[in-house]
């Protein structure tokens, strides 16, 4: 299915989020998560599952002021 | 010193750590600077955040995320979800900008945000404004400590409403303050703590400064100085000059 991913189209086949970071390569990256807007916590991307057209946002520590 | 939701700090200073030449320049500055809290973001994973983690794991400092760039409480809440996650800390730097141009706050966003992410368990470092409704308004919402701008983000114009900073230190005595944003020199830190700000937080004034490292030393100097300064209990300032020499005992020339 084809989703959006930091703002950039991604097809990706696991049903899962905790599949779909797989797939990208960052089950093993400090990330945080947010599909849709909303935050979704580490515990819960195995349990979440995508549709086409979501809105997923991975986000890394970054610099900041 | 006033603590910070039960942290008390070595020292009065808060440096950010984006804008700097390199990553190597960052380290050094902070080390310089004797910082006792080191602000971050998140961003978009871009292959860089895994190597910035290692860094700041080395800095060995609490950890404020930022909600920088957020416009609405919305994204800001998520922003500071995600980054409670990602940093392991309740500390948040909430940030919701009002406006492109003065990235000044949006007191309405602010204070939605602060009452949703305080009673989440968030312990909310909100930025804002010297307005004093304001503030009274974000500790009724679970606000603990408040960070009134200086002057706005980036422009290193120094105290920018000291009446009004003046102000609301005097209003609320025993909250944390920290002055957030604007700040240029060394002078403009020292001046907050003489007035009697707990800390200072500043970025750009050392990340952009020709010599970062020997500005983070002079900000290091600069808040320990004016910390000192407060302590001391500054004199009052009067309008009418008043010899410090004794005039008693003056000869008759």
């Amino acid at each position: 299915m084809r989703i959006e991913v930091n703002g950039a189209a991604q097809d990706i086949t696991g049903p899962t989020l905790a599949d779909a970071l797989a797939e990208l390569g960052w089950t093993q990256a400090r990330v945080a998560t947010a599909l849709n807007g909303d935050f979704i916590p580490k515990t819960a991307r195995s349990q979440t599952r995508l549709k086409p057209g979501d809105r997923l946002e991975v986000l890394a520590p970054m610099q900041g002021g | 010193m006033r603590d910070f939701y039960g942290v008390t700090l070595a020292n009065p200073l808060m440096l950010g750590t984006a804008q700097y030449p390199s990553p190597a320049v960052l380290e050094a500055a902070f080390r310089a600077s004797g910082a006792a809290v080191a602000t971050v973001s998140l961003r978009r994973e871009a292959g860089q955040g895994q190597g910035f983690w290692q860094i700041l794991k080395g800095l060995g400092v609490p950890l404020l995320p930022n909600t920088a760039g957020c416009h609405s409480a919305r994204e800001a809440i998520t922003t500071a979800q995600m980054a409670r996650e990602l940093f392991e800390t309740n500390w948040i730097k909430l940030e919701v900008i009002g406006h492109a141009d003065t990235l000044q706050p949006d007191p309405f966003g602010l204070l939605e945000a602060t009452e949703t992410l305080a009673a989440d368990g968030f312990e909310v470092f909100p930025y804002t404004t010297e307005d004093q409704i304001l503030a009274a308004r974000l500790l009724d919402a679970g606000a603990k400590v408040l960070m009134p701008w200086g002057a706005p983000i980036g422009s290193g114009l120094g105290l920018n409403n000291r009446y009004g900073l003046r102000s609301l230190r005097a209003a609320f005595p025993d909250v944390p303050m920290v002055i957030d944003a604007g700040l240029g020199l060394p002078s403009h830190a020292a001046d907050a703590l003489e007035m009697g700000f707990d800390a200072v937080l500043l970025n750009t004034a050392v990340a952009q400064a020709g010599d970062p490292v020997a500005m983070a030393r002079a900000f290091a100097l600069a808040v320990q100085a004016g910390a000192l300064a407060r302590q001391a209990d500054p004199m009052a300032p009067r309008d009418m000059a008043q010899p410090s020499t004794p005039v008693l005992g003056k000869a008759w020339l």
